[in-house]
């Protein structure tokens, strides 16, 4: 579906027509990124994200493919071939740093993408499967980052795995036999790190999947826009193709920007010097931590120290799991009709102790497990669950949003010219 | 007006085609059982598929270890290793033992005495798996000048679990004992694990 104002492909050359009635695979992406699907004219640069996240998966699977090339996954090579690729292998380096450093991006670019979401109410009707979709994107996402990591079987990838597992110990009576399973040994060995490669390959084309279905789902009623007022005409809304293109292009250039001076500059920023010893299963290293993106999700597990009828163990699994399940729940959790924070200001201001929650959230979850750290992470979980399950349901029943403007149009010449000829000739009429 | 469908091919007899409508529900159970035929052998067929995920031949076969412990002295502990998990096999002293003994069991996480957790007669050789309960860390104290924790058996640096001379979980978020494999002594000085 899309707006009746829609432009039509029409092909006009006799080869492009051919193409048309047999395959018409140029009208489905003139349609979908083209000049034929109209887009709200005043989206503003957060709208680039998903574009941004689309080029950072492209990335992954191009250099994730090459380096599978040169990369052994087995448990007593591993390591040494992810070093003969960082050493011998002709721009090796480039490739493993590239990917290494393509997934903090990737990651970095979809919670922006999330954060934007959440701030302009993108979760909510008509947009919720939208919204479902991407969160099943995420937990690929975060299944395909973590085996990632796994691969080069260091003695952050081995104790990562080791805990991550160690997860699923925590179901009650077949926990302990779902990990063995899932490991095919009791440690992490060759049986673990062989079906983590096959599945490390295999997720990134099911995430592409489900992007498909992602954007299908957004055309049909089409993008959301910052005053999350929807489109009314015609003047409301711009072809994607050149506007939105160009845009994007803009953004992507950027992106790219940021991409080279952490891929040339600092590539192992984002890593850990610990990931160079090859793994030792008879060695913990000192302060395990996993990557950045995780330390969030990680501090919530690591909040959960005392027994409560079930194990405090299981409290902290099920708890880190449940925070990202929680999200399924947002469009319905949150009953405001008014979609943009812009115009709910009790709103904006929780997402944003929200926002800053969830970076404390972080930094708890990388830092060492003292009593304070312990306290303060306590403290960020409380406010993370009571923010969704308390926060949100009772402001969007009790807030009076700000007055609406009257359509998309009327917001953008408000904002750019002082008078806006559309309130005169709406006055007019 | 007659249709093609309408029409009955030459020599068919009509009393058959109205069998259907007589007796719907011999098309059912053709539907039910061809489904249910086809079920029966894909569930047949993920079997395998799920089966080949559990540990192969080769790491079970791994699954028993013969150790010497005769050249660990009182207070010593040696890291093996048994199913390619690290193994901790310690030589308690008595003052050790005395302060594993004088914890009133009920009062533990885990509640195990230390006699439920080593073999009759040989109180002072503690084999645990050294594995935290938690999520899978070694635990420190096994090796010489390491940290033993509070309660002077062993210690999890990953998240602070903190194990007693029994290798009980006495503080920190691991929910049970380090485990205890099972073994036994081939003679005084050799035990066989698993």
């Amino acid at each position: 579906m899309s707006f009746p104002w829609a432009k039509h492909y029409e092909p006009k050359q006799p080869l492009m027509r051919w193409l048309d009635e047999k395959l018409p695979l140029p009208r489905l992406v003139y349609n979908a990124v083209g000049a034929g699907y109209p887009v709200p004219r005043n989206l503003n640069y957060f709208w680039n994200f998903g574009v941004l996240a689309g080029a950072a998966l492209g990335i992954q699977i191009i250099t994730g493919i090459v380096l599978a090339m040169h990369y052994a996954a087995n448990a007593g090579v591993a390591f040494g071939s992810v070093e003969s690729i960082m050493r011998d292998v002709n721009a090796g380096w480039f490739l493993r740093y590239a990917h290494a450093n393509g997934a903090s991006m990737f990651l970095l670019v979809v919670y922006i993408h999330i954060s934007r979401g959440l701030y302009y109410g993108s979760y909510k009707a008509p947009r919720e499967m939208v919204w479902l979709l991407g969160v099943v994107i995420f937990l690929l996402m975060m299944a395909t980052a973590f085996m990632g990591y796994v691969l080069p079987w260091g003695q952050m990838s081995f104790w990562g795995a080791q805990v991550i597992t160690g997860f699923f110990s925590a179901i009650p009576l077949v926990g302990e036999t779902i990990r063995v399973w899932l490991l095919g040994g009791y440690a992490p060995d060759n049986a673990a790190l062989n079906r983590f490669f096959s599945l490390h390959y295999l997720l990134p084309f099911v995430t592409a999947g489900v992007i498909i279905l992602h954007i299908w789902a957004l055309h049909i009623p089409g993008s959301n826009n910052p005053t999350g007022v929807d489109v009314k005409g015609e003047q409301d809304t711009v072809p994607f193709h050149p506007y939105y293109t160009a845009k994007d292009a803009v953004g992507l250039g950027v992106f790219f920007l940021v991409f080279a001076l952490l891929l040339f500059f600092s590539p192992n920023l984002l890593g850990h010097p610990d990931n160079y010893i090859e793994a030792n299963p008879l060695s913990t290293p000192a302060h395990i931590v996993p990557e950045w993106y995780f330390l969030p999700f990680y501090a919530i597990l690591k909040s959960f120290t005392a027994d409560f009828i079930l194990p405090a163990k299981l409290w902290g699994v099920l708890a880190m799991f449940g925070s990202i399940l929680l999200l399924f729940f947002l469009p319905w959790l949150d009953s405001s009709p008014v979609r943009s924070a812009n115009f709910r200001p009790k709103y904006r201001t929780f997402l944003i102790v929200l926002l800053v929650d969830v970076l404390v959230l972080g930094y708890v979850g990388g830092a060492e497990a003292n009593a304070r750290n312990v306290m303060l992470g306590q403290l960020a979980t409380a406010y993370y669950f009571a923010h969704f399950l308390i926060i949100l349901p009772w402001v969007s029943r009790s807030e009076r949003p700000r007055p609406l403007p009257g359509s998309i149009t009327e917001a953008v010449l408000t904002k750019h010219g002082g008078t806006s000829p559309a309130k005169t000739a709406l006055a007019s009429n | 007006m007659a249709t093609v469908d309408d029409q009955l091919p030459p020599g068919e007899n009509p009393a058959l085609l109205d069998e259907e409508t007589h007796d719907p529900r011999r098309r059912d159970f053709l539907n039910v059982a061809a489904v249910a035929f086809a079920g029966v052998g894909g569930i047949a067929i993920v079997l395998p598929l799920v089966n080949q995920m559990n540990p192969s031949a080769d790491v079970l076969a791994q699954s028993s270890t013969e150790i010497d412990i005769s050249k660990i002295a009182p207070g010593q502990a040696i890291k093996s290793s048994f199913r390619k998990q690290p193994l901790f096999v310690r030589n308690l002293t008595p003052a050790e033992i005395a302060a594993a003994d004088a914890v009133p069991v009920n009062t533990l996480r885990d509640p195990q005495s230390l006699e439920e957790r080593t073999k009759p007669g040989k109180k002072n050789w503690l084999i645990t798996l050294g594995v935290c309960t938690h999520l899978g860390c070694v635990p420190l104290g096994a090796g010489e000048g390491e940290n033993k924790g509070p309660f002077g058996g062993y210690f999890c640096p990953c998240h602070g679990s903190a194990y007693d001379t029994a290798g009980r979980i006495r503080q920190g978020p691991a929910p049970q004992n380090l485990h205890v494999p099972d073994y036994n002594f081939n003679s005084d000085t050799v035990v066989t694990v698993g």
